[in-house]
């Protein structure tokens, strides 16, 4: 393993050394972010297209034929290429966007600041974590451009549909091997992430930087961290194992007597699908829990910088999220409560996500608690967080109904559970995103984003998101099935056009609005006026050194802490905020 | 990358002293009397390390409670003659792993020599681990008993080789340690090296143990 | 503090399409349906005042509690209201799930009766088929080897087998009303699942699993069954239909039916 620095005395030198393969955290942490920017506006691409064939399943688009001359021919969309388009961009969001961008480009660049560290623990193995995630991008995308193109069993990726190669569909002949690569790549590149979180927030802290001085973003920076180490291993043990069944002839989810498109199957037996789902799903749900966290993090730390008042409750929220972490290890099981697995296992799964619902319960509660009383300002990135809990309060209440065995009996593989997930990692995570770019942009980049835009923006996205994910809890009600690509063939869909046909507008103009988001974005990095060192009057380490921060973080000093994270408005202090760095005089809590 | 300053400098020749004043995180462990900095440096690398076999464990739980569930489920389960070869490799990591700690026995009373010569025993035994594993999967491939023969097999193959892909990542640490002793440029700094690559090749030993019940009970 | 309105706007609006039921569920046709609704109806209600007024204290606290010019008020907390709310939290959660058992039990704990109509269920990319044993009352002998969709055996049904000589084949579903039937169900391929949304249930059907559903229908009519399992580029299309008619007529259907 490699020191924890590079010489305090001698910045990196030369563009490759400095913006490529940097060990610098900070810009692994751009790279990532960028990286995620990437894939979002990819997946996003993806959806439309989708969005778009559902409401115009017979449409002939001239430049479908060009792009997808085989799975488009004449220009229309077919069901597999609509499939494959809808697997890369649950694929694509999951994993290269949501796993990434919260915790390995927001969490790179500012967990060794706000703990007062020179850098991570692992420089080396936090630059080779970088790459090897662009490189498992690379291989992902690249499965567009195979025979057959792009897989189509969904990101859930269920055997036999993933497990037998081009029988079940042209998608699933190179393009899965492709996809199943590309995340065992990503797994790896996950791991060495976690090792170097853990270890960084664990053993680098600076003086006084005691674990119940942390900002909440670091508390979940480590727990997510803690999942992604212990559930990323199981996808990866699953993932090698699929790929046996599908290269080697092994029947770990094969079960016998199969006949496919017309064919016996006369080379595996004895697997079980079911199997794959439990594997599956014991990491799937801890990742969503690592999509989140992060954003629930960012929001906790937001609030309170611009509301002036410290975190309601913050051991609270630091149990919440050591529950929810610990918690979130035992609920798999409600993916799969129609699965054909043993009832009674699924009482029990029901209790534990009941349970699970709790300390999310506590953390909406204390962020209003933070709220109230407080003396709020509006800038872009509080408007965010402020969009977040607004996100999470809808998207997380549907998950009462399909936590219960009884009610998914009907909401199961509806709607319903679309319009969930996409509330809560969709939407709700990406605001945590939208809100830490807001807020740390100024740190990251020395200048300032625009505010008037930025509110635009936030304003159209809110609305433009609710009005797309909102109603497919309705048409979920009305029992229209997910992964369809067309509705044509069900009669009692006809009635629902008309709220897809709304939902497919709501996602254009949500779509579009994102333009205002990339123009604030590069033209502030061009253009923005000059930052200071902490324009939000904020509290956490990151935001007494210069912007942006020198390579080595805090300029040879080692900083030491005296006072909490969210020391605002402290009375009989001389300003509204108190530095954790400031001397211990200064009249606080703690 | 071989500037001074670089990151090979630092390994070769251990990190800079921090500035005196603060210090990460203050004193404690390692060898060594140099700079309280490399205290942190030391215990990151331990923390890492952990959270590294944290990570593995979870691998391998994986594939255990698969191969649990899966034989357990059909009745095609036919348990895989395992050659007699596996008891001799067993006992060459156990021998392994014996050699790597009769070596940091003697760097601690600063018998180097008995150091290099220990350490390289013990990474030599790691690699006839593996040729032995690899004479294993030959003997059961020239018996027709491949990775599509039987689930029994299937798990076999899966797990042996998964155990032996982190043997050779555990096999290059060993031999980078080496080089460094013989060239004799074991540093203090080097201290940490020493301890973590020991202690994931011990836990390679216990995995591997694991896996031979696993074998030879459910197998 | 635009916000405060537009939350307000939105979660009025969403409270509204519930409340009106705009796009709802079809009506139930048996009564664990019933029961169904009822479970939905107390969660609704739980979590549609939660939801209202979660938002509503969101944007409550966004409006007055904006910057003009007052210090904010310094606390850390409240650890009173944090145990009452948490245990509130926690009961009602706990209770609901507590009172949903019934229903998951009466679909997957409890036995269907001796004299349930048995019928085989049959998804394979990407249509439906369903097998009744006939007036033997046993399921013929089948196997891959003699499928054939186009000539009408997907089942692969063996013709030497005098059991299955009566069995009768068919594309869609059809049961007596008020009769307790037992559905047993295989996949030849992939993932599939059996959905009829009047019923209130559903059922993935697994390959190398033979998976039972029990249930009842007490009204007469033609009911959807759309997949709900994604099985591959077909799925959208593989639909059936259940039509549920007076024993009567059902066992009227049985005798056409063995007769061509």
């Amino acid at each position: 393993m490699s020191a924890p620095t590079h010489s305090a005395h001698q910045a990196p030198q030369g563009f490759i050394r400095k913006y490529v393969f940097s060990l610098d955290h900070k810009v692994i942490g751009i790279q990532y972010y960028f990286l995620g920017l990437f894939s979002v506006f990819l997946g996003m691409s993806l959806s439309l297209l989708m969005r778009f064939h559902m409401v115009n399943p017979e449409a002939k688009v001239a430049w479908f034929a060009k792009l997808w001359p085989t799975a488009a021919a004449g220009g229309m969309m077919t069901p597999e290429l609509y499939l494959s388009l809808m697997t890369m961009h649950g694929t694509i969001m999951v994993f290269f966007v949501l796993t990434t961008v919260p915790q390995s480009g927001f969490g790179n660049y500012f967990l060794p600041l706000q703990i007062g560290a020179e850098d991570m623990a692992f420089p080396v193995l936090n630059m080779l974590s970088f790459w090897t995630t662009f490189i498992a991008l690379v291989v992902m995308v690249s499965a567009f451009f195979v025979q057959g193109g792009a897989p189509l069993a969904g990101w859930t990726a269920y055997p036999p549909l993933s497990g037998v190669g081009r029988l079940t569909g042209p998608g699933e002949g190179m393009g899965q091997t492709l996809w199943i690569a590309s995340i065992a790549i990503f797994c790896g590149a996950s791991l060495m992430g976690a090792i170097n979180f853990i270890a960084t927030t664990v053993d680098l802290r600076c003086k006084g930087m005691r674990l119940m001085r942390m900002p909440l973003t670091c508390w979940t920076w480590l727990v997510t961290a803690i999942l992604a180490l212990l559930g990323f291993a199981v996808l990866l043990a699953a993932g090698l194992l699929l790929i046996l069944d599908r290269t080697v002839g092994t029947s770990f989810f094969i079960p016998g007597n199969l006949m496919i498109s017309d064919q016996i199957i006369t080379n595996h037996k004895g697997g079980s699908p079911l199997l794959w789902q439990h594997l599956f799903w014991f990491f799937g749900h801890p990742e969503v829990y690592i999509a989140i966290l992060p954003g629930m993090g960012v929001t906790s730390h937001l609030l309170a910088t611009f509301a002036r008042k410290p975190v309601f409750g913050y051991k609270a929220m630091v149990y919440a999220i050591l529950s929810i972490g610990f918690l979130g290890f035992l609920v798999w099981g409600h993916h799969m409560f129609m699965s054909g697995m043993n009832p009674y296992s699924a009482m029990a799964f029901s209790v534990l996500t009941m349970a699970i619902g709790v300390p999310s319960a506590i953390k909406t509660f204390n962020w209003i608690g933070t709220l109230w009383g407080g003396k709020i300002h509006f800038d872009t990135a509080m408007m965010f967080s402020l969009g977040f809990v607004s996100l999470f309060v809808t998207g997380g209440l549907s998950g009462i109904f399909l936590g219960q065995p009884a009610l998914d009996l009907y909401f199961h593989d509806t709607y319903f559970v679309v319009g969930h997930f996409h509330m809560i990692m969709g939407v709700a995570a990406i605001f945590g995103m939208f809100a830490g770019t807001f807020y740390w942009f100024p740190k990251m980049f020395g200048k300032m984003m625009n505010e008037t835009l930025g509110k635009i923006h936030f304003y159209a996205t809110f609305i433009g998101v609710y009005c797309i994910f909102a109603p497919m809890h309705f048409v979920g009600m009305a029992g229209n099935p997910r992964r369809y690509s067309d509705f044509t063939n069900v009669e009692y869909l006809a009635g629902l056009m008309p709220v897809h046909k709304f939902m497919t507008q709501a996602a254009y103009f949500t779509a579009a609005v994102q333009i205002l988001f990339l123009i604030n974005l590069f033209w502030s990095l061009w253009k923005g006026p000059k930052a200071p060192m902490n324009p939000w009057n904020s509290t956490s380490l990151e935001w007494t050194i210069p912007s942006p921060p020198p390579f080595d973080n805090f300029g040879g000093v080692h900083p030491v802490v005296n006072h909490g994270p969210y020391e605002f408005s402290v009375p009989g202090a001389p300003t509204d905020f108190i530095m954790q760095t400031d001397p211990p005089s200064v009249s606080s809590e703690d | 990358m071989g500037m001074s300053g670089s990151i090979t400098h630092d390994i070769i020749h251990g990190p800079p002293r921090p500035p005196v004043e603060g210090g990460w995180g203050g004193g404690g462990g390692g060898g060594g009397s140099d700079g309280r900095g490399r205290g942190a440096f030391r215990r990151a690398s331990f923390t890492g390390l952990y959270v590294l076999l944290a990570a593995s464990t979870m691998l391998f739980a994986a594939f255990t409670s698969a191969m649990v569930v899966r034989r357990g489920l059909s009745d095609d389960w036919v348990s895989m003659p395992k050659p007699p070869i596996l008891l001799v490799n067993t006992a060459i990591l156990l021998a392994s792993s014996l050699a790597l700690e009769l070596a940091r026995r003697a760097l601690k009373s600063g018998a180097r020599a008995r150091f290099n010569g220990w350490w390289t025993a013990g990474t030599a035994l790691g690699v006839l681990f593996l040729a032995g594993q690899a004479l294993a999967w030959n003997q059961l491939n020239a018996a027709s008993v491949f990775i599509s023969t039987n689930p029994s097999s299937s798990f076999f193959y899966v797990l042996s080789v998964a155990h032996a892909v982190h043997l050779l990542g555990g096999v290059s640490a060993l031999f980078y340690v080496d080089v460094q002793a013989w060239r004799l440029s074991l540093g203090p700094g080097k201290r940490t090296a020493i301890d973590i690559s020991a202690i994931f090749w011990h836990f390679l030993d216990g995995l591997w143990l694991y896996l031979m019940v696993l074998f030879y009970v459910w197998g | 503090m635009l916000l405060a309105p537009v939350v307000w706007i939105l979660t009025a609006i969403i409270a509204y399409f519930f409340a009106a039921k705009t796009w709802w569920f079809p009506p139930p046709i048996n009564a664990h349906g019933i029961a169904y609704d009822e479970q939905f109806m107390r969660t609704l209600i739980v979590t549609g005042i939660i939801f209202v007024l979660a938002q509503f204290a969101l944007g409550w606290v966004i409006f007055r509690f904006r910057d003009d010019g007052r210090p904010a008020n310094y606390s850390h907390g409240n650890n009173r209201l944090e145990t009452v709310w948490t245990s509130a939290t926690a009961l009602l959660f706990l209770g609901l799930v507590l009172m949903g058992t019934k229903i998951w039990a009466g679909v997957h704990f409890d036995q269907p009766p001796a004299d349930a109509v048995p019928i085989e269920v049959l998804g394979k990319q990407f249509a439906w088929s369903f097998r009744y044993p006939g007036p033997d009352g046993k399921f013929g002998h089948t196997d891959l080897k003699f499928v054939n969709d186009s000539a009408g055996n997907p089942f692969g049904l063996d013709d030497k087998d005098p059991a299955g000589k009566d069995d009768i084949v068919s594309a869609s579903l059809k049961i007596p009303a008020g009769k307790p039937i037992k559905l047993i169900m295989h996949s030849r391929d992939v993932i599939h699942n059996f959905f009829v949304r009047e019923l209130r249930m559903k059922q993935d059907i697994v390959p190398g699993m033979e998976i039972p559903l029990s249930f009842q229908a007490d009204i007469a009519g033609v009911y959807e069954v759309p997949c709900s399992e994604l099985c591959g580029l077909g799925h959208f299309q593989m639909r059936t239909t259940m039509q549920v008619m007076s024993p009567a007529d059902f066992e009227q259907w049985k005798i056409e039916k063995a007769q061509k």
